[in-house]
């Protein structure tokens, strides 16, 4: 996984609540069996006229000017801004790969989705909670300045506006850890190996039942 | 000891190893797969030279882009026929046992699992997909999780987690007629909102939840991961041991009695707390139905479409201008007179035989309206199928002009063929009703089945508990 390093991003406002992973990445799309190629066809039903389907050459599809992700103020955004229940549906990865694949490192929302807030960490994403009044204001802040960037420091938790106005974030320990230092999940998991063997040896002579 | 909910006894009970900000190992007993959140968890573990912890916990079958007509033919599209043979491929290389398509086993995995006994009380339970709530109506701690879980799991036998916060939702009183499970998972969503349940396990007890039986119990949990808690789940008792028993991946006849005593002391105990609770009671639950593209979005159906003008929070407001746009709707319209083009009965929500008896029963004897342009029925699995044709369900629905379909997700997700135009508006037994879901430009009414089936013979949205 790579490193979630400090970086400076556009941020691209999407103001609507309960963004679903079905409309950041429609069902079609789920076919791939690969993990990459998806950011062509994040948004797809919202960014494009026509119908997208696997494999089409998305450069030559008609789009949706009035999508906020067409405007060409927020082309290159690295930082989506959205509102409460960012993620909520599917718990398809294809969603975090779709937006990571399109370039977006960073999501900052009221609130989101367990599984998918879960599915971002695991692939080198930094998803944002902040309080809904600090949302709206950033809402305003972006909608008032074109190219209106955020510096993203996830050691001191911070975010920084042009304006130096700083936003401080809560990030689990655990998590930071992962991202800052680009760490494998499993590799991790299985320096415990031992511990597991403990325990399944222990649960399966109370339950036998659950190893036959 | 201090008395304990159920959450926290099947926590408990799997806890490998917890670090000092509450990250914590979880062992997982059963893991479920389908073709399409696997095949990269698959390719990661080859390319990291990993084998599967524990083969025997893993169940696989095919769902997502199974067709639903002309089995036989097999998968037309070669990117979804790809996908099903990539996991054919990876089971068979790694030993996995897999129910293919066109053994009578295979079907929607929330459907299988539970009807192959393989989903047991007091057990975690995994699959790469949200409604993998659905087990916890065993007394199961049961997570939907990513694909990169579902490499962990596989490689390790245990899933990352942090203890989640509990929710009782308590039901009590008798259910009117026609009310079923889904309403009250409905009424439930429309009460505390899609994000209500976020961070939350819930478990539903009281005693309507009591004298729901597993089919019941199922479509409620299925349904708690729309109200954002990713684990929902009922306490065991006879009805769910009544149930397991004899099934092929049940406990044999000589761990029955151990496993059965084990299984009674997952409930919550007297004065357990949770950190949330809510009550329903059950006598005023009205069948209910979604209007707009959120499942929170429902209403009672003898409720009127909402008008934004009413609603002051701004943003609330702008979401309701979309989805009524979206939906094709006017403010202020009574639900009964929304017409439909098509019904969805089936889905890892309502594709069981109860689900298909509770359509069957209102079908019987009517016809399809003629401005109805699709009424499909799919079960949820071979077995479903067989039985439902073991009782003439299916010359119930054919007789009514129902299609009587193959099992697998189908229109739920819209994945296989069956899917719907721009525009159609839809009756459904599934479980979300998001733009696009099922099909591009399609438009979604979460019901039940005996509302389904009573809104594809009136045309319209009908109160089946006036009939």
């Amino acid at each position: 996984m790579q490193k979630f390093e400090k970086f400076s991003g556009l941020v691209a406002p999407l103001d609507r609540a309960n963004v679903d992973t079905d409309a950041i990445i429609p069902k079609q799309f789920l076919k791939s069996i690969k993990r990459s190629g998806f950011g062509p066809y994040a948004f797809d039903e919202w960014r494009y006229l026509d119908h997208g389907e696997p494999g089409m050459d998305c450069s030559k599809r008609p789009l949706n000017k009035d999508f906020v992700l067409n405007q060409a103020r927020y082309q290159g955004a690295q930082v989506l801004l959205a509102r409460e229940n960012f993620g909520c549906g599917s718990s398809r990865e294809h969603a975090p790969w779709a937006l990571d694949d399109y370039g977006f490192r960073v999501v900052i929302a009221p609130s989101f989705a367990d599984i998918f807030f879960n599915n971002c960490f695991k692939n080198g994403m930094l998803p944002i909670k902040l309080a809904a009044d600090k949302v709206d204001e950033l809402f305003k802040a972006v909608e008032a300045k074109s190219g209106f960037a955020l510096a993203v420091d996830l050691v001191q938790q911070t975010l920084t506006t042009p304006d130096g106005v700083v936003y401080k974030f809560e990030v689990d320990e655990f998590r930071k850890h992962c991202l800052l230092n680009g760490l494998d999940d499993i590799g991790l998991t299985l320096q415990h190996k031992a511990d597991i063997s403990t325990f399944e040896t222990k649960h399966r002579a109370s339950q036998p039942w659950l190893f036959s | 000891m201090n008395a304990q909910t159920l959450y926290d006894k099947l926590w408990n009970s799997h806890l490998v190893r917890t670090e000092a900000d509450g990250t914590s190992l979880i062992y997982i007993d059963r893991h479920l797969v389908h073709e399409v959140t696997s095949p990269q968890a698959f390719e990661g573990m080859r390319m990291a030279n990993r084998k599967p912890w524990r083969v025997g916990s893993i169940l696989a079958v095919p769902d997502h882009n199974v067709p639903t007509k002309n089995l036989a033919a097999g998968i037309t599209d070669p990117i979804s026929r790809l996908q099903v043979e990539t996991l054919d491929a990876n089971c068979a290389e790694l030993g996995i046992t897999e129910f293919k398509m066109g053994d009578i086993r295979q079907g929607v995995v929330h459907v299988m699992g539970p009807e192959q006994g393989a989903t047991l009380p007091g057990m975690t339970v995994v699959c790469g997909d949200s409604h993998t709530s659905t087990h916890g109506a065993f007394g199961a701690l049961a997570h939907g999780i990513g694909t990169s879980e579902v490499e962990h799991v596989m490689a390790t036998q245990c899933l990352v987690a942090k203890k989640s916060k509990t929710m009782l939702v308590k039901v009590d009183g008798k259910l009117g007629h026609g009310v079923t499970s889904k309403d009250i998972a409905l009424e439930v969503i429309g009460m505390i909102g899609t994000a209500g349940g976020t961070g939350y396990a819930i478990e539903f007890g009281g005693d309507t939840i009591r004298g729901l039986s597993m089919e019941g119990r199922m479509t409620l949990c299925n349904m708690a991961i729309e109200a954002g808690a990713r684990a929902g789940m009922v306490a065991a008792d006879e009805v769910t041991f009544e149930y397991i028993k004899g099934r092929p991946f049940a406990p044999q006849a000589s761990q029955w009695d151990a496993a059965v005593t084990y299984w009674r002391t997952l409930h919550s105990d007297d004065g357990a707390k949770f950190d949330t609770t809510i009550t329903l009671d059950a006598a005023k639950i009205k069948p209910q139905v979604t209007w707009g593209t959120s499942p929170e979005m429902v209403l009672p159906v003898d409720g009127i479409v909402p008008d934004p003008a009413n609603i002051t929070d701004a943003v609330k407001r702008s979401d309701t201008e979309r989805a009524l746009q979206y939906m094709g709707l006017k403010a202020n319209t009574p639900i009964t007179e929304i017409k439909i083009d098509k019904v969805f009965i089936g889905s890892c929500t309502n594709g069981r035989i109860e689900d298909m008896r509770a359509a069957a029963a209102v079908a019987k004897g009517g016809k399809v309206a003629a401005s109805v342009m699709l009424a499909m029925v799919v079960p949820g699995s071979g077995l479903v199928k067989a039985q439902a044709e073991k009782e003439g369900l299916d010359k119930i629905f054919i007789a009514a002009g129902f299609e009587w379909r193959d099992p697998g997700c189908s229109m739920c997700l819209a994945m296989n063929d069956d899917r719907l135009s721009s525009g159609e508006r839809c009756a459904s037994t599934s479980n979300r009703n998001f733009e696009g879901r099922q099909g591009q430009g399609g438009r979604t009414h979460l019901v039940s089945p005996a509302m389904a089936a009573a809104a594809a013979i009136a045309g319209h949205f009908v109160d089946v508990s006036k009939q």
